[in-house]
């Protein structure tokens, strides 16, 4: 890892102390015209994949082609995800905060000639709001970002990742720096459980009371204790932990450093899933740099505290982001989880104390300590305390990242700021918690999003994700994908989940099939309470909660497969039968275009008629049709 | 000693001791399939799986590895214990039909038939991990890993290369709760580059 470095814009130097800090702020501050017009485009993993890298390439080629009128240059950054991944790439034009979306390569030369040199918007650019209609021209009046309370999202979208001095404009080390020179190490752990934060991985356990506990392990067993990163976000649709490290991973950095100082830890370590390279490339810079400023490694901020950090990487077992299997997997053990009867705080990490967060958790750590417990504990509600980050996906307009306060109602994340199911049918149901979380329907859209509240419905609040699903989702089929995915998941160690996951999974094949009967679902309930009681660790007894949450809130669905072998929805194959309704068909011939085994026929402009012998059920003619005249019985 | 109560019967064990050790000292029955004497347990066939009740309060952990603490009450037939056993049987007798020691072991707790389809009629290894452990802990060879994870998990030489540090002792074998391991024997060993005979 050579020429990490290179983003500074001068030779790092040893800071030794908290004034140095301040000095070094002061310096880099002085560089930079908060007027001096910026062009700032989306590098996170959203938006790459969208292609920004070729939009900022584009802008800089644009930039140099243009010999430009304008009277001042204009810098581009590249920054982490700024949340709002259904509309990237994203491009802002800063001072005046105007925001591109869906920007191409070749929309560059509008964007320097026009906008830049010229201060002109750019129409095709902007957002249109899908409620009201109205295009926007600054992101700080799109609902998206109105709504929400960046906490701990708040510096990424603004600094590049790769800079530890835009992370130290932006306070990035501050609170480390506040904590090495006017706090001890007592006071850390002290404001942390003035603040009520609650693990942000999933259980929801309180960070003040974990670190505590481990304080006391310490005293009957000695040094040294670990603290530990858990990185290994692996729920699908969920993407919050990525995003922080890649964005902002200073801010985990800093957090885990405060954690360190506050237990008298000298070795830390992130695990973070190897599907996240540029989460590991840019932490990996980020310790570089911090290293080079003295802010890690060696008598920090020569302060007499030492602690350093290392990567693990994980090696695509998403068990491993269970405590237990995490920490084997880190002694070079293959990823199992362990019976968890002595808990990790006592013996974690090769049977040493040991503090492991997730990586929000310890991104929430600075802001405690910069502005105190008691502040943090303001926000969001009581035993819910601070915001809480939830990657929003599935059946909604705007998918993508967002923070909140906790204990907002569900309809406000989803329809406020997600805008709602595309085509504006309401919700049908919100999986929240990823597989081992469970199914919130409509009728409880005004359930507060905290711990507590999501506990009593049934499900949790998980790391994070939110799954929209409308009318055309099955719940049935909801878990089956669920359990699908444990399957292949569960290690395999303990009995009710390897061979558990497997058989409900194939009981539920028998409702989508047409086989399942009223008996199979009190079997279900039975085998899932015997999962639950029974499972050696959280991933297996939690798995059954999208099958109970969804025969809780939606029984008429699964009897509707049984009594009258029918998917509502229309996704179970077996049970659903394509028609053309002969008073909208036009007979445009589109569908018979495009199905696979031809089985459309009709003449030009009459009524055309599927042959249900040869329909394989693809649903292709519906999504072809613009007549809305494929009927699912 | 540590005094607790298993059944609502006064019962005392050494400190270190688990509750299905102190429950055989005592005589109390608790099925299992994955604990043998010779090797850690791991907690992993979930057949032992008892209740622990504290006032309205209760769980059930498993009792082979749940280390025995003062004033616990443990309760071995209850209903959730029942539900998690029966249906790991039932289970068992689906994916392990050949193996005659599991469907005895049913039979006692009064699971005589499965609803479950039965996918492999010849199966009647539970993947229980003894012989990797015996292996390992005993033997001291790792000649045999449980290799791959969930539904593709299954026991053999480690990455199921069949290798030359085996040295035949039939620990495995012995310690095979259901006689897999005979057929599964064949497939970890390799041929060895010398023959056993000049090894002495």
């Amino acid at each position: 890892m050579h020429n990490q470095s290179a983003a500074l814009q001068h030779d790092p130097w040893r800071l030794e102390s908290l004034d140095d800090l301040n000095k070094l702020k002061e310096q880099l501050e002085q560089k930079i015209d908060p007027d001096h017009p910026e062009i700032v485009v989306c590098h996170g993993t959203g938006c790459l994949a969208n292609g920004s890298e070729a939009v900022s390439d584009a802008i800089q080629t644009a930039l140099s082609d243009s010999g430009i009128k304008a009277k001042v240059i204009p810098g581009i950054k590249t920054t982490g995800c700024q949340g709002f991944c259904s509309r990237g790439p994203l491009v802002l034009i800063r001072p005046q905060g105007i925001f591109y979306q869906r920007v191409k390569p070749k929309d560059a030369g509008d964007i320097i000639e026009k906008t830049v040199a010229q201060g002109e918007i750019i129409d095709r650019l902007l957002y249109k709001d899908p409620q009201s209609g109205e295009k926007i021209v600054h992101e700080e009046d799109i609902p998206f970002y109105k709504l929400q309370d960046r906490k701990v999202l708040h510096n990424i979208g603004k600094i590049d990742p790769t800079n530890i001095d835009d992370s130290i404009i932006a306070g990035g080390y501050q609170a480390l720096a506040k904590a090495l020179t006017t706090m001890t190490p007592e006071k850390v752990v002290k404001e942390v459980e003035i603040s009520g934060l609650r693990g942000r991985g999933g259980a929801g356990f309180p960070a003040g009371r974990k670190w505590r506990s481990a304080l006391q392990a310490i005293e009957k067993k000695g040094r040294p204790v670990y603290v530990v990163v858990n990185g290994d976000e692996g729920d699908p649709g969920a993407f919050m932990d990525r995003t922080i490290m890649e964005g902002d991973p200073h801010a985990v950095l800093e957090g885990l450093i405060l954690g360190a100082y506050a237990l008298g830890a000298e070795q830390g370590f992130l695990y973070v899933r190897a599907e996240y390279p540029l989460a590991i490339k840019h932490l990996t810079i980020a310790m570089e740099q911090a290293r080079a400023y003295g802010l890690l490694g060696e008598n920090i901020l020569n302060s007499g505290f030492s602690f350093d950090v290392r990567i693990n990487r994980g090696a695509g077992a998403f068990v491993c982001g269970e405590s237990t299997a995490l920490f084997t997997s880190i002694e070079g053990k293959p990823g199992n989880p362990k019976p968890k009867y002595v808990r990790s705080v006592e013996e974690g990490l090769w049977g040493r104390p040991t503090v492991l967060n997730n990586v929000e958790t310890w991104a929430n750590i600075p802001l405690i300590i910069d502005k105190g417990g008691e502040w943090y504990n303001k926000i969001g509600v009581s035993h819910s305390t601070g915001t809480k980050v939830f990657s929003l996906v599935g059946k909604v307009n705007n998918v993508g990242l967002v923070e909140v306060p906790m204990g907002l109602p569900l309809s406000d994340i989803v329809e406020k700021i997600g805008g709602g199911v595309p085509g504006g049918a309401p919700f049908k149901a919100v999986q929240t918690g990823g597989p081992s979380g469970g199914c919130i329907p409509h009728s409880l859209k005004d359930t507060a999003v905290d711990f507590d509240s999501l506990t009593k419905a049934g499900s949790m609040m998980g790391s994070g994700a939110m799954i929209v699903m409308d009318d055309t989702d099955c719940v049935v089929d909801l878990g089956r994908y669920f359990l699908r995915f444990l399957e292949e998941e569960s290690c395999g160690k303990c009995m009710p989940c390897r061979f558990g996951l497997s058989r409900m999974r194939e009981i539920l094949d028998g409702f989508s099939e047409g086989r399942g009967t009223q008996a199979d679902i009190d079997d279900l309930l039975s085998l899932s309470e015997a999962i639950q009681d029974g499972a050696l660790c959280a991933l297996g007894s939690s798995a059954p909660n999208p099958v109970l949450t969804t025969i809780r809130y939606f029984k008429e669905e699964y009897l509707a497969h049984v009594e009258s072998q029918k998917c509502p929805a229309g996704v179970c194959k077996d049970l659903i039968t394509f028609q053309i309704d002969p008073d909208n068909c036009t007979g445009c011939t589109s569908c018979a275009r495009k199905c696979p085994t031809g089985c459309i026929s009709g003449d030009k402009k009459e009524p055309h008629t599927i042959n249900a012998d040869e329909c394989i059920r693809c649903g292709i003619c519906r999504e072809s049709c613009k007549f809305d005249a494929i009927r699912v019985i | 000693m540590i005094k607790f109560k298993i059944n609502d019967k006064e019962v005392e064990a050494r400190t270190g001791w688990t509750v299905l050790e102190t429950a055989k000292e005592y005589g109390i029955d608790i099925p299992t399939l994955c604990h043998h004497p010779a090797v850690a347990p791991t907690g992993s066939c979930r057949l032992c799986m008892v209740e622990l009740k504290e006032g309205d309060w209760s769980k059930l952990v498993a009792s082979c590895i749940y280390p025995v603490k003062e004033g616990i009450n443990i309760y071995t037939e209850t209903p959730k214990v029942h539900n998690v056993r029966r249906w790991i049987l039932e289970m068992l007798l689906a994916s392990c039909p050949a193996s005659e020691e599991i469907r005895k072991l049913a039979e006692k707790h009064g699971v005589v038939s499965t609803r479950f389809p039965i996918h492999d009629p010849d199966q009647n290894c539970l993947i229980c991990g003894l012989c990797q452990r015996v292996c390992e802990e005993v033997v001291g060879l790792s000649a045999i890993a449980v290799v791959d994870r969930g539904v593709h998990k299954k026991v053999g030489a480690p990455f199921l290369r069949p290798t030359d540090i085996c040295v035949a002792c039939g620990s495995c074998v012995t310690i095979c709760p259901t006689g897999a391991m005979q057929e599964i024997f064949d497939t970890v060993r390799g041929k060895p580059e010398l023959p056993l005979t000049q090894l002495a």
